[in-house]
């Protein structure tokens, strides 16, 4: 069963909802055992840096999810804040991320009134490199985000989507077992469900 | 720019869903929950719920209308209507809602768009205003579901929600809802002017066109229309429908 982990941050039951639809049994949880048994892990989130590494501090995660994606290859997906939690820092906050990918969250620093902070919409995204993640996709495809920080990669080879919102950034990543996206497939229709499909049947 | 958002606007009145004109005149164009339905399969952006008569009969959100629609919809869903305390915005949030809109509450108490800014944060929080011109043709803010003329100017009101910190602002023209005449452009193009976050225009949307000119000439962020979408013809019959992906990507040149 895969384990969507409940850090105390975000909507998870949107996250559930979905891979209900596509047929994937999932259990929202922040039992250690359960998502230390778990073959699939998810960590969702929105809010804040800091609130989120301490968060997963305070409930004992950290190290379990260190061993499980580190040690153990488990395959896990990074949405929203997830995403940028696997990153090693953010300007957001002073805490450690948790470091998994050599990348840095920083801040969307424009001014310019055609692209308002928060990033909130509807974006295009363009695959940088092969995936299994991207089996039978469409020929365009679309998400919706809802950011106000995004992660910028210093690995090149670990990019796997680029978004353009004042400029491009990496809106996805990949390396190994672990995957990361920006934006929120639970909320994103069929583009969304195919991501969630190919993570479920493809890791 | 993001791709625009074009965004369905559900009346809900009792349990069930109803269009207006000019905020009077509430005619019933169906059950919410089939509606809900059809406008998932047409993979609408976005989705807006407003309870009409949760204002005006003080009455609490419906939560578990709410929870149902979030389990039919892959797509962002905000709800307006009644909101009043930041534990109500906790509890919509918690049935799979995204957003919550504030309009007589956000007016009456400006201090409470602050709070709920600080606890859920800017993306979270939306602000509607439903706008009339007087009869000397000053715009001026109505609440409570219309019934009631605060006399404040829009333009002064959006900067100032701009600055609590709102996500976004949804300008609501009384006097072209339902009407299908064409959004209120001067409206608009006076607020996006005055505001850095995102503007969603409403009311009067009849044709793709309209939401052209919002997006493209007035600098509207999203349009959300309710009659466009749920009344076909002349004789205004209810039919569901929502513009073609490859129409919409045209009118807004995209990819």
């Amino acid at each position: 069963m895969i384990a969507i982990i409940d850090y105390g941050l975000g909507n998870l039951g949107s996250i559930k909802n979905m891979l209900k639809k596509i047929g994937a049994e999932a259990v929202i949880t922040s039992d250690l055992e359960v998502i230390a048994n778990a073959p699939k892990l998810i960590l969702p989130g929105v809010g804040a840096f800091d609130n989120g590494m301490s968060n997963l501090h305070e409930r004992g995660l950290v190290d379990l999810l260190n061993r499980k994606v580190i040690q153990e290859k488990t395959p896990i997906l990074g949405i929203c804040l997830g995403m940028q939690l696997f990153t090693n820092k953010s300007e957001e906050g002073a805490l450690s991320g948790l470091g998994w990918i050599d990348a840095e969250t920083v801040k969307f620093g424009t001014n310019d009134r055609k692209f308002p902070v928060p990033h909130m919409g509807w974006e295009y995204v363009t695959l940088k490199k092969e995936s299994k993640l991207w089996d039978g996709m469409y020929e365009k495809n679309k998400f919706y985000f809802v950011h106000s920080y995004f992660v910028r990669c210093n690995q090149t080879s670990d990019v796997l989507l680029t978004t353009n919102y004042a400029h491009d950034y990496d809106s996805g990543f990949e390396k190994g077992n672990i995957v990361g996206v920006q934006f929120h497939p639970e909320k994103s229709h069929k583009y969304g469900m195919q991501l969630f499909r190919n993570f479920v049947n493809n890791y | 720019m993001a791709i625009p958002r074009v965004i369905p606007v559900l009346l809900l009145k009792n349990n069930g869903l109803v269009k207006t004109t000019q905020f009077k005149e509430p005619k019933y164009v169906g059950d919410p929950l089939n509606a809900v339905k059809i406008f998932n399969e047409k993979e609408v952006d976005e989705l807006i719920f407003l309870d009409i008569l949760a204002t005006p009969e003080n009455k609490k959100p419906p939560l578990e209308f709410l929870k149902q629609v979030a389990e039919e919809c892959f797509m962002p869903l905000s709800y307006g209507g009644g909101i009043r305390s930041v534990d109500e915005i906790r509890d919509i949030l918690k049935v799979g809602v995204e957003k919550v809109i504030i309009n007589s509450h956000a007016v009456e108490n400006p201090d409470f768009v602050k709070q709920a800014v600080e606890r859920y944060g800017s993306s979270t929080i939306c602000i509607s205003i439903d706008v009339k011109k007087n009869f000397w043709g000053k715009y001026e803010i109505h609440t409570r579901a219309g019934k009631h003329n605060t006399k404040i100017d829009p333009v002064k009101f959006a900067q100032d929600m701009d600055a609590a910190g709102a996500g976004e602002i949804m300008i609501n023209s009384i006097d072209r809802d339902g009407t299908m005449k064409g959004y209120d452009a001067e409206l608009i193009k006076k607020i996006t002017a005055a505001v850095g976050m995102p503007v969603i225009a409403c009311g009067g949307a009849a044709s793709v066109n309209d939401l052209s000119i919002a997006i493209n000439d007035c600098g509207a962020s999203a349009v959300a229309a309710g009659s466009m979408f749920v009344f076909h013809g002349k004789h205004r019959a209810v039919l569901i429908s929502y513009p073609e992906q490859t129409d919409l990507d045209r009118i807004f040149n995209q990819g």
